[in-house]
């Protein structure tokens, strides 16, 4: 199809780019790769030696490890459920005919605009807390006992505030995508009679499949890191119960300033990374091809 | 187009809106009430939703204490700068891909995204290191540089999802007119591409402004963005919390303010090649 | 006309265009906390004295501040011109000649009338390698109203069998008064403080002789599981999130019977403007269980400057007035003597003005001198430091084992199950640092 031409100027265009993100990617992973075989802290930078894949075996026998692994994925997968499985109704919600739509559509992605430190101080202080929150004094009003939302759920808890964050962006590519579905079918199939129901599952959620995928795949890819959040309300605890991957590495570089330790996690992180895209692609790339 | 809607429906579906609505802005709005209380008041058991001793002494305080036009200039110079230039650098790239495939280019496209999972904080070392010894040490430059390349991949795959749905033909009926790819790229797929462009540049540029790592540990005080007014306000000795709420309104309010007056565009373009 | 060129100059400032004048610019680094705040609303009064020096700011949440500091020092970025750092810093840093060491203060700032206990923290062999900024221990707060309705009488020296018992009996969770409030959020300097100088007061110590960690031993086990079970039946819910913040909020709005914490949270819950009950507060000695040591720590935010700076003597210049009795008196004439710098200098413990205005003030003395960061506990100990080790590794650990104490704390896991989880961990990272084998 494409023309010499365009091939050649396609090259030309597209490798500023990928030269780019080359370097970006190549020069920090060499200085990590490097790192990971040294012992080498921060504190104490003149005692630096090469100790091979030392670093590697500590920090994948630790036994914060395996847990870290465990709640990272347990976050990224409430998170995409929840996101996903309230997103959808509110975009159908936000598609009907609302009167006052585009204050509405704005309340609804205001939690994407605000910093995670932020949202993660509010919610921490202003509304979890046990004593003087809001959902304490909601549930007092109704007679129950108010959770302690740190001590009881931590981990429900840092879900519950990723997705708040998340939420908005789900909802909005579900939103553009009900936008652009095709009315006159909705209209033939109510016609002859189809329940909302039936329209929802065999028209509406088939459209929805491709946006599903995008918003899996996005998320995902911030899902995997989320840090702050963690870093403000619990520090990774109690015990173990929020350390995700990327907190144990922080706590490795700039607790323990464990810097050959350290990359030998961030190297960890990159390959579990890498097994998690591998598996998203082959479950969900099919729908992302043109 | 025209749906007969009942009446009825409308005030449900109204209701039900507004209602979830109200409830995800929740949180937000009860930061500002917070903001206008006094410190006492913010903390109060039950809590007070309009009716305390309205005050605007948090407001002066957190301006007394840190210059924040300076942090909100800076942010909008770090989050502006590196949207632009990776707009500059992604746009030929993304072009390429869509209309200029190879058997390598879904492979480069997701080597690219994969480039975004790596947690920062692996190679905070190198990466200040480096920085040290280019003296990009809290330097604005330095920053847009790192959130640009940071957030390249997103904006290639956005730009990149948006071009392919620009049907072909128009741009072979216009290379039959004798238009020169770069004239095809300026005057015919631009203008197309439009909505595509303004939502990918403000949801990157959405993201800058939130990056919370890199800003706050490659600034310090000349180059420092809103995030790192914020981490000044985080958990100071005594109470705080109406303080806090303070400041975190004003370091959200440009964003919000944005986000309110090109929603449109946001959510017009924001399909990620999720809508045929 | 006037105006705009007003706008763009203002514009120019901004965007940092360089000064006319040769100015010496100082980058200070501190923390975000109350007594921090004030030296830098009132930076005006030392730029008016030295104009040849301005002063630039970054005031951060003490753990951003920490990561950021150590990052800059340890590779040598030059971020910073002064540092506040913490008496646990100073001695490692000093070591590895990251700092200058303060010889020229000035002839009036008078280096004798500091605290002895707080001097020798932060000096190295017989030099001095930051200057206190204000100083600290760890004291009894409770509510004279509460005790006196419930017929106790607090003691001056109490023990942790009165605590515990008061703690209990003051509890009334239907009215949201908790009997006792400590900290309980993981982290070396937040549940590891109170925690490490409450086993001390049980005779328990991080190290043996031979750097072996101790939570096998019987102290440790008598310290967490009292802990434990006292936040169990007289503690606030959430306890396992609550750092000095947070129990600070807690104790002014009146939701707690006792408090123990830092000596500096005692101007905070007496003033009025802050606190519900500020008429209402009483102080005591930390307790003890008749060991002879009392669960206080102590600690200072100090003033350092890095090696390798280029503006020492403006630094040093910085550092002198933020820490001198001038300072002290400054404060005093614009904020009132409750609010200058506690626990740095004895000359502040002798002023009777002072002493009128801060009814904690012999109690604060006290506490600081029953501290002893060289004999922290009733045995031995290779390490120097009374709530923590002063080794470079404590930070790690010292979170590490902080996160199991607060799973135990929050019921996610058992004492023995926690000082089991401690000890390996400990050993584990102390073989990797080369301390045991």
């Amino acid at each position: 199809m494409a023309t010499q031409q365009t091939q050649v100027l396609g090259r030309a265009l597209l490798t500023p780019a990928v030269a780019l993100l080359f370097i970006w990617m190549i020069v920090p992973l060499v200085m990590t790769i490097y790192f990971s075989t040294l012992h080498y802290s921060l504190l104490d930078a003149e005692a630096w030696r090469f100790v091979g894949l030392e670093n590697f075996r500590y920090f994948l026998t630790d036994p914060a490890f395996l847990t870290a692994l465990r709640n990272t994925l347990v976050l990224v997968g409430s998170v995409l459920a929840i996101t996903i499985l309230l997103g959808t109704p509110l975009a159908l919600l936000l598609d009907q005919q609302v009167v006052g739509r585009s204050i509405v559509r704005l309340m609804v992605i205001a939690p994407f605009f605000v910093m995670p430190t932020v949202s993660a101080l509010v919610w921490k202080n202003l509304l979890m807390h046990p004593v003087s929150g809001l959902f304490a004094w909601i549930a007092t009003l109704v007679g129950a006992t108010p959770i302690d939302w740190f001590n009881d759920a931590p981990l429900l808890a840092v879900i519950l505030i990723v997705a708040w964050q998340w939420l908005p962006f789900a909802t909005l590519i579900l939103l553009t995508a009900l936008q652009s579905q095709d009315e006159e079918q909705k209209e033939a199939a109510e016609m002859d009679g189809a329940s909302a129901l039936s329209t929802f599952i065999y028209l509406t959620l088939p459209h929805l499949a491709r946006p599903i995928t995008v918003v899996i795949l996005i998320e995902t890819i911030f899902l995997l890191t989320v840090f702050a959040e963690i870093f403000v309300t619990t520090g990774g605890g109690p015990g173990l119960q929020t350390t995700n991957i990327a907190f144990l590495i922080y706590s490795q570089a700039l607790i323990q300033y464990d810097v050959g330790n350290a990359s030998a996690g961030g190297l960890v992180a990159v390959v579990i990374a890498n097994i998690v895209a591998f598996f998203l692609v082959r479950i969900v790339g099919r729908n992302l091809e043109a | 187009m025209a749906r007969r809607v009942t009446a009825r429906r409308i005030w449900v579906s109204t209701a039900a809106a507004w209602l979830f609505g109200f409830l995800i802005f929740l949180p937000i709005l009860w930061m500002v009430l917070t903001s206008f209380k006094t410190e006492l008041e913010a903390f109060s058991m039950p809590p007070k939703f309009l009716l305390f001793h309205w005050t605007t002494e948090n407001y002066v305080t957190v301006q007394e204490r840190s210059d924040y036009l300076h942090h909100a200039v800076n942010s909008l110079l770090i989050a502006g700068g590196s949207t632009l230039i990776a707009m500059i650098i992604a746009i030929p790239a993304a072009w390429s891909m869509a209309f200029a495939p190879t058997q390598r280019t879904k492979d480069i496209l997701l080597w690219m995204l994969s480039t975004k999972m790596m947690p920062s904080v692996g190679v905070l070392v190198p990466i200040y290191l480096i920085f040290r010894d280019f003296g990009l040490l809290d330097r604005r430059a330095g920053l847009v540089m790192i959130l640009c390349l940071g957030n390249l991949p997103i904006v290639i795959w956005m730009l990149f999802t948006y071009f392919k749905e620009i049907p072909k033909d128009i741009l072979e009926a216009a290379r039959m007119d004798g238009a020169t790819i770069g004239r095809e790229l300026v005057y015919v797929l631009t203008p197309m591409a439009v909505p595509g462009l303004a939502s990918t540049l403000l949801l990157n540029f959405i993201l800058a402004w939130n990056e919370a790592f890199w800003t706050l540990n490659l600034s310090t005080s000349d180059a420092a963005p809103l995030t790192v007014f914020i981490a000044s306000y985080s958990s100071p000795e005594g109470l705080f919390w109406a303080k806090l709420s303070a400041a975190s309104t004003l370091a959200i309010a440009p964003i919000i303010i944005l986000g309110w007056f090109t929603q449109r565009q946001l959510v017009r373009g924001l399909t990620f090649g999720a809508v045929k | 006309m006037k105006h705009v060129l007003g706008v763009l100059l203002g514009a120019a400032t901004l965007l940092g265009t360089a000064p006319s004048i040769a100015q010496t610019t100082l980058t200070i680094a501190t923390v975000n906390n109350g007594d921090m705040i004030r030296m830098q609303a009132l930076t005006n009064e030392f730029t008016a004295k030295n104009p040849d020096i301005s002063v630039k700011w970054v005031t951060l949440e003490e753990n951003v501040l920490r990561q950021r500091v150590t990052t800059d020092i340890a590779t040598k970025g030059g971020q910073f011109d002064v540092l506040t750092i913490g008496t646990y810093e100073v001695p490692i840093w000093a070591k590895k000649n990251w700092l200058v060491p303060l010889d020229n203060l000035g002839a009036d700032y008078d280096t004798a009338d500091l605290l002895p206990k707080i001097r020798d923290a932060v000096s190295a062999s017989g030099k001095l390698y930051a200057a206190p900024f204000y100083g600290e221990s760890s004291m009894v707060m409770y509510r004279t109203d509460l005790f006196e309705k419930a017929g106790l009488t607090m003691p001056e020296k109490p023990t942790w069998d009165f605590v515990i018992d008061a703690a209990k009996k003051l509890t009334d969770k239907s009215a949201g008064v908790y009997g006792i409030c400590l900290r309980g959020k993981a982290g070396w300097g937040e549940n590891m403080a109170f925690l490490t100088a409450m086993s001390n007061s049980f005779g328990a110590r991080w190290f043996d002789e031979k750097w072996e960690p101790q939570f096998d031993k019987p102290e440790w086990k008598k310290t967490l599981s009292t802990y434990v079970d006292l936040m169990k039946a007289a503690g606030p819910p959430g306890a396992s999130s609550n750092g000095f913040n947070e129990n600070l909020a807690l104790f002014n709005s009146g939701k707690c019977a006792m408090w123990i914490d830092a000596t500096v949270a005692a101007s905070f819950v007496t003033n009025p403007k802050d606190s519900r009950v500020a008429d209402k507060v009483g102080f005591a000695l930390a307790p003890n269980a008749g060991l002879g040591k009392n669960a206080n720590w102590l600690w200072a935010w100090n003033l350092a400057i890095p090696a390798g700076s280029k503006k020492t003597v403006a630094a040093e210049k910085f550092i002198a007035w933020a820490t001198s009795k001038d300072y002290t008196k400054l404060v005093a004439s614009k904020e009132g003597w409750a609010n200058v710098p506690p626990g740095t200098r004895t000359s502040l413990y002798q002023n009777p003005e002072y002493l009128k205005v801060a009814p904690f003030a012999k109690l604060t003395l006290a506490s600081i001198d029953a501290a002893d960061p060289n004999k922290p506990t009733v045995q031995p100990v290779p390490y120097v430091g009374v709530q923590y080790a002063a080794i470079p590794e404590f930070q790690g650990i010292g979170t590490a084992v902080g996160q199991q104490f607060s799973a135990a704390l929050s019921g996610s896991s058992t004492v023995d199950a926690a000082l089991a989880a401690a000890q390996s961990a400990t050993e584990r990272e102390m073989k990797r640092a080369g301390y045991i084998k």
